[in-house]
């Protein structure tokens, strides 16, 4: 295991403290060292927006800590969620008086302790609202929406939601968009190999070589086909497949892309991937209203990619183009 | 042999499952990495050796080291185990409120609220493939002992063994919550991790009751 860390078991701690330093103007420390801030919160009279999750998905989520993204986030162990304490600290830090909108992805132990911490946090008379993002198709059927995982998708959520609070919008408002906006985002991975958590030293998942995990999780999560690894055109289309008859995407919609490398994908891959993916999106007569392409949601090093797909109205355009500075998406 | 124990004096008990979990943190991962990340033992020892340091000296009562255990797992722990484990053991101080001596009546309670914490706060059936499949059947054995008029020693020897016959029974299970349901079909013929610590935990209690009462 060739990597970069100190005492495995603390990777973390000593990664978040690289962060504020190599960060000062973007992220603020809090009195709780899994719990990090922008500098201006909490930002009197604005809908605060918190996320949380495992940590390992770098740039996510610490990196979408910013103006017009996340007021403060809450920090797990390497794919593990953050503790009730994190979020309800998060909550705290981001609180400007007008409530605050957890926005965060579908994962069994981030859904117990973002209750636990709302529960807190109403005790003191905080309220908290929550969107559950669950963006990846393959992860559960159409029927079944309310399982499936949410994965990059929650980086468009943050956006809209983000910009949305910025608008002086109230919580519920702030809710309805970013809701509003998972519902129409579409995601889908292959991965094409294991990641390996430092502290525990080796794969918990393999991938044979020169083959390919159609719908793999954030997590090495199986996906719903493993076969040869296909030409970067086929990979395109086959992602496509999967996404545009869910939502489904039509002729004529508007569209924001989103392609992320897994970790270990060279940067260069994706945008041969997009090569293929433009001309389809075209020939389908969908436009292109957003792109964003690099690795902006990994799961350490995996080799791999994600694509994602929002169609868009006029209210998500206008999100979506609103200025944001952080460290993972910057839009002036 | 005495039939109950003193709870001002037995904060030991939580002493020992620290230890308890410590020790087997390569174990569970083990365990852990067939179905699910390979952390659990890590991140387990990660909070519980937390909750050891902040136990102090002398070591506080059962309820009030319980407490420190939970509100430990709950606050610094996360993942699913925080939480859990966290409502497990603050469901089981809840118990021993206003009560001097922890007996048979009082430990058959303990099993039943930690039960109903864990469902509190997560999704999960028995049968599922999870903590519950140790915890629910020890209690049931738990209380039909007691009831058949067993001693509580020999009440917690039953139980030890329904914990461990539970924990082995998800071997045979398909898990339907968490990270290993994404599994499906896959996640069959090994043991769950969490339903492995769960028997780790009801056996060194029982163990450490027994002792404390002599047997």
């Amino acid at each position: 295991m060739n990597r970069i860390f100190n005492n495995p078991d603390f990777i973390v701690e000593d990664a978040v403290r690289g962060y504020l330093k190599a960060h000062p103007d973007i992220l603020a420390a809090t009195d709780n060292p899994r719990v990090l801030r922008r500098p201006a919160a909490p930002q009197k009279d604005k809908v605060g927006i918190v996320t949380g999750g495992g940590s390992g998905h770098e740039p996510a989520f610490l990196g979408y800590v910013g103006n017009g993204m996340l007021d403060a986030v809450a920090i797990g162990e390497i794919f593990s969620s953050p503790s009730a304490k994190a979020f309800h600290d998060a909550f705290i830090a981001a609180d400007g008086g007008r409530g605050v909108a957890c926005l965060y992805g579908n994962y069994a132990g981030d859904n117990m302790n973002v209750k636990l911490a709302a529960k807190q946090a109403a005790k003191h008379g905080l309220t908290v609202k929550t969107v559950v993002a669950n963006d990846d198709v393959p992860s559960a059927s159409k029927d079944d929406r309310s399982k499936r995982r949410g994965v990059a998708g929650e980086i468009l959520m943050w956006k809209v939601g983000g910009a949305r609070a910025e608008e002086g919008a109230d919580l519920d408002e702030v809710i309805a968009s970013a809701q509003k906006a998972i519902d129409a985002t579409r995601s889908i991975g292959i991965g094409l190999s294991a990641c390996t958590i430092p502290a525990v030293g080796k794969p918990n998942f393999h991938i044979e070589d020169g083959h390919m995990e159609v719908g793999i999780g954030h997590h090495g999560e199986p996906g719903v086909a493993v076969m040869p690894v296909k030409p970067a055109r086929e990979m395109a289309d086959l992602m496509l497949d999967h996404i545009l008859p869910d939502l489904p995407f039509e002729k004529d919609d508007d569209v924001a892309i989103l392609v992320s490398g897994l970790g270990a994908t060279p940067v260069m891959e994706l945008y041969v991937l997009y090569d293929r993916l433009a001309e389809v999106i075209e020939a389908r007569g969908m436009k292109t209203r957003h792109l964003f392409i690099g690795n902006y949601f990994t799961s350490l090093e995996m080799q791999g990619v994600t694509l994602t797909m929002m169609r868009l109205d006029s209210e998500l355009d206008r999100l979506l183009a609103a200025p944001a500075h952080s460290i993972g998406l910057t839009r002036v | 042999m005495l039939s109950s124990i003193s709870i001002k004096d037995s904060g030991g008990l939580v002493v020992e499952l620290i230890d308890v979990i410590r020790e087997n943190r390569a174990w569970l991962s083990k365990i852990d990495g067939a179905i699910g990340d390979g952390d659990h033992g890590i991140n387990m020892s990660k909070g519980f050796t937390l909750a050891g340091g902040k136990l102090g000296e002398p070591i506080p009562p059962l309820p009030d080291a319980l407490n420190i255990l939970s509100e430990t797992l709950i606050e610094d722990l996360g993942g699913s185990m925080g939480p859990l484990y966290g409502y497990l053991f603050s469901s089981m101080a809840d118990e021993l409120e206003g009560q001097e001596k922890l007996d048979g009546d009082v430990f058959g309670k303990m099993l039943h609220a930690a039960l109903e914490g864990v469902q509190e706060i997560g999704s999960a059936n028995v049968g599922d493939k999870t903590l519950l499949d140790t915890l629910s059947p020890a209690s049931e054995a738990f209380d039909e002992a007691w009831r058949s008029g067993k001693g509580f020693a020999e009440c917690l020897e039953v139980m030890s063994l329904a914990a461990e016959k539970g924990r082995d029974a998800t071997i045979d299970m398909v898990a339907k919550v968490g990270r290993a349901s994404r599994l499906g079909e896959r996640s069959r013929g090994v043991l769950d991790a969490g339903a492995t610590s769960c028997c780790l935990i009801l056996q060194t209690l029982a163990k450490g009751i027994r002792q404390r009462m002599g047997a």
